[in-house]
């Protein structure tokens, strides 16, 4: 990892829409009078979901102004948290998780996949400009491991030809279906449980 | 009260302090790189780790409060091998580029890796690369050496009122710099140079120039403001290679503004160095002897009421009181004076033209109301204290002008005499404030005494500060903000003219010889008077001389000065004269020896003395004020802010390379318009 740099191309301007003010207000008001600074984590994650899933320069401009703090301090939370993205990502955003328990069941297969079928390097958008993906550390699904994050959803227990199959879906601008792809209900044991046998309703 | 114990030795401090401070009282030194007194604790560069008892881990001393009943110990193999570990951990990602470094001989990372260094690094890995920041023109960056100890970050913050500077990325990644690299829009910005413990942040201008054992350091007083900041002087053979504050806690702390520290390259261009005659419109050099005659002829064979002097802003009071003595003894005439406008001024009492609360006063005050002052760039160190005491109890601040930022919010009224008028009549909101307020402060700047009805305004506020009780044995509220070093020392020498009005009379050329003392701000248009300008620097007052009289720069001579609260500081002789170029008093007492063949004074000894004897005689004795001049009417006026370039406002800040860039720099910021 190295440090992340804003955009070359940067939005000249940027403005909450009319239902991310909704939703930044309602986040303000959590706060006391005088505390309002606390909620630029939360307003910069609305800026990243209206701005197709980045923040740009002029977002954290507009969100120093929202909320009276410098721009500095905005410039360094945005840079400080890997999951504002500062530069474009495909409209597909896949994210790949390679800390250890994911690395031992192969998540290196996942992103050779990544490397075959999205771009050569992470952070790149796809030819068609619609994916791109990044490596990232653990995303709490461990037992389903290796697994993947596509936009909001969880795509876990993969192989290689599971995740090309996924990315074939995508490229042709479908939405795969999320969750296990060896048919595991949630985290539950593969071939029915095998702990806590006595307990009915486990 | 909280007792507890550093290294067997008992020692009881106040409550809120920290394990630090309790050990430095002990007398046990800890290292440290991110603590700084007067600044916020960060407690991110662990090197201050001590033991503590029943605790299984090293503490970090500067973070953690001191306690009853610790035990802290700081010279235990468990307490070095804690340090070591750090400190192999800093000098991980450190270059060892010392040698071409221009904090080498005064950094803290070299000074404390002589005792936790281990000679060796077991870092087998690249050692990480940041590129160059841009800090503007004085701070010269390599961004490498940082240790990420964040003292600038909170500097700027909480200090300077910018807050421009902050670390971005996170762990091996963090990156100290400017928002997107702009320069940082501060007067105060080069503190941080000296905060940086490594050499991450160095000077610009004095890149390369010299190490620190090469310098001759000499303590002594700044002269670009009236603050009277106290700094230390680095002379290398007779340049001035830089200037370093010292801390007075009364005064600047431990800050100097960028023009006390960079004005200095002023002092090696620009010079006069030897003495000129006028021939026809060019200058031609001369010896002392020439145009003394010269002088003296001229003098003789012109009636004495056709000769006046004007003392000029950053003369020192030796050769202010000697200036005065010989146009009192030599040349029997009282055609002296300091100020180069009309500015109101009544030297009937001392408090009429100091700065009466005191600058650590600014921070017991609970209501600052400023009245045509711009602290910012008039005096800056007081604006740090405002903006401190701002910080710290949230004082309350009125301006009567929208001065711009101020580095602290400020309520500002309409610009109008007429807004003051009412205020001091007792009948506004604000009036109400003022009366409530147990210690308010009224900064009264020097805009306002160039109104026409300055007098009436100053008299009404004085009264109504009288009257409501706000003079009292230990507060006085009357509060004058002068710019300019000399300006107190000027009056209290009573080097003024309150008779006659001398610049209308120079603006009429009523005169046949003017000599001006390192006055450059006179306007005039000269018709046939013969000008005698005596100073360092060719500026404007030389551009006009027929004669010159090379003098000495602050640097160069020992002299007093007032600053504006009223303390008397002396500058100390850091360098000598270039050339042929004589200190100031000698040059007056040699002309008066060669007038009258007798010296005024003997040597410096005789005139300090004598120079004390009339300022204690001045402050016992009361003056009678004047009344011959007629008070107009009041009328309501525009009060315009008057400030000089803050980067050329004197001669040796005008001769100055870094100032020029400085401006330079604030102005591409105002024409991009990338300020915000």
């Amino acid at each position: 990892m190295s440090l992340r740099r804003p955009a070359k191309n940067q939005p000249e301007t940027f403005e909450f829409s009319s239902s991310s003010m909704k939703e930044a207000n309602k986040i303000v008001l959590k706060y006391p009078e005088g505390k309002q600074q606390s909620a630029v984590m939360a307003l910069l994650y609305i800026a990243q979901k209206q701005n197709d899933n980045w923040i740009p320069l002029a977002a954290m401009k507009y969100i120093a102004k929202f909320l009276k703090m410098p721009y500095i301090k905005v410039y360094e939370v945005a840079t400080f948290y890997t999951m504002y993205n500062l530069s474009p990502v495909g409209k597909y955003f896949v994210q790949v998780c390679t800390t250890t328990p994911c690395m031992i069941r192969g998540a290196n297969k996942l992103v050779e996949a990544c490397k075959e079928k999205i771009s050569n390097k992470e952070n790149e958008l796809s030819n068609d400009k619609s994916c791109s993906w990044m490596e990232v550390e653990c995303l709490g699904a461990c037992v389903n491991a290796p697994m993947m994050q596509i936009n909001d959803n969880y795509y876990e227990d993969l192989d290689k030809e599971k995740t090309i199959e996924i990315f074939d879906k995508i490229l042709k601008g479908e939405d795969p279906k999320p969750g296990s792809y060896r048919g595991r209900l949630n985290t539950e044991p593969e071939n029915n449980r095998k702990t806590l046998m006595d307990v009915k309703n486990a | 009260m909280p007792k507890l114990k550093v290294n067997d030795i008992e020692v009881e401090v106040e409550d809120g302090l920290t394990v630090l401070q309790a050990c430095e009282k002990a007398g046990a030194e800890i290292p440290r790189f991110c603590y700084h007194e007067k600044l916020s604790i960060a407690g991110n560069c662990r090197m201050c780790l001590v033991e503590m008892e029943k605790s299984p881990k090293p503490i970090a001393s500067c973070a953690m409060p001191a306690a009853e009943g610790m035990n802290i110990k700081t010279n235990t193999p468990f307490v070095e091998k804690a340090r070591k570990g750090v400190m192999e951990f800093l000098l991980a990602n450190h270059p060892l580029d010392c040698p071409v470094c221009d904090q080498g001989g005064e950094c803290d990372l070299q000074d404390q890796s002589m005792f936790y260094g281990v000679d060796k690094s077991r870092f087998k890995e690249n050692k990480r690369a940041v590129p160059e920041k841009h800090m503007g023109p004085l701070i010269k960056t390599q961004m490498t050496r940082c240790i990420h100890c964040t003292r600038c970050v909170r500097f700027a913050t909480e200090v300077a009122g910018v807050s421009e500077l902050g670390a971005i990325g996170r762990g091996e990644d963090m990156q100290v710099t400017t928002y997107l690299e702009q320069s940082m829009q501060s007067e105060l910005s080069a503190n941080v140079i000296d905060l940086c413990p490594v050499g991450a942040l160095t000077s610009k201008p004095y890149v390369f120039e010299a190490r620190p054992w090469e310098l001759k350091k000499t303590e002594t007083v700044d002269v670009m403001d009236a603050v009277g900041s106290n700094v230390r002087v680095d002379t290398y053979d007779w340049e001035v290679k830089r200037v370093l504050p010292i801390i007075n806690e009364d005064i600047n702390e431990e800050w100097i503004s960028d023009k006390s520290r960079y004005a200095c390259d002023g002092l090696l261009y620009q010079r006069l160095d030897t003495p000129f005659i006028k021939y026809n419109g060019k200058f031609e050099k001369a010896s002392w002897s020439e145009v003394f005659k010269i002088i003296k002829s001229k003098f003789e064979n012109s009636s004495k009421d056709k000769v006046c002097g004007f003392v000029g802003d950053l003369t020192n009071m030796e050769t202010g009181y000697i200036f005065k003595e010989f146009f009192d003894r030599t040349l029997n005439n009282i055609n002296y004076e300091s100020r180069s406008d009309n500015r109101f001024l009544d030297n009937s009492e001392r408090e009429n033209y100091i700065f009466n609360s005191y600058i650590n006063g600014i921070e017991d005050s609970d209501l600052i109301f400023l009245i045509g002052a711009n602290p910012r760039y008039e005096a800056t160190i007081l604006n740090a204290r405002i903006r401190k005491a701002f910080v710290n109890n949230n004082t309350k601040v009125i301006s009567v002008n929208d001065v711009g930022d101020l580095t602290y919010p400020y309520k500002n009224l309409d610009g109008q005499t007429q807004t003051i008028k009412t205020i001091f009549e007792g009948s506004e909101e604000i009036s109400k404030e003022i009366i409530s307020a147990t210690k308010p402060m009224i900064i009264i700047g020097e805009s306002l005494l160039k109104l026409n009805s300055s007098e009436q305004l100053f008299n009404l506020i004085k009264n109504f500060l009288k009257k409501n009780n706000k003079f009292t044995e230990d507060w006085n509220p009357l509060n004058l903000l002068s710019c300019d070093a000399a300006t107190v020392g000027n009056f209290d020498l009573g080097i003024l003219n309150n008779e006659k009005n001398l610049l209308e009379e120079l603006k009429s050329n009523k005169f046949e010889i003017v000599y001006l003392v390192g006055q450059d701000n006179l306007e005039f248009n000269k018709k046939g008077e013969f000008v005698i300008y005596q100073g360092s620097h060719g500026d404007k007052g030389a551009e006009i001389a027929d004669i010159i009289l090379p003098g000495s720069a602050y640097t160069e001579q020992d002299g007093y000065f007032t600053n504006l609260e009223g303390k008397v500081q002396k500058a100390y002789k850091a360098s000598y004269p270039p050339g042929e170029a004589k200190e100031d008093w000698q040059i007056i007492n040699e002309l008066a020896e060669v007038m009258n063949n007798r010296k005024l004074f003997n040597d410096k000894e005789e005139l300090e003395s004598s120079m004390f004897n009339y300022l204690k005689l001045q402050q016992e004795k009361q003056i009678t004020k004047n009344k011959g001049q007629k008070i107009s009417d009041f009328q309501n006026e525009k009060l315009d802010m008057q400030i000089k370039d803050y980067y050329f406002s004197n001669v040796i800040a005008r001769s100055s390379k870094t100032m020029i860039e400085c401006n330079n720099s604030k102005l591409n910021i105002r024409l991009t318009g990338t300020e915000g």
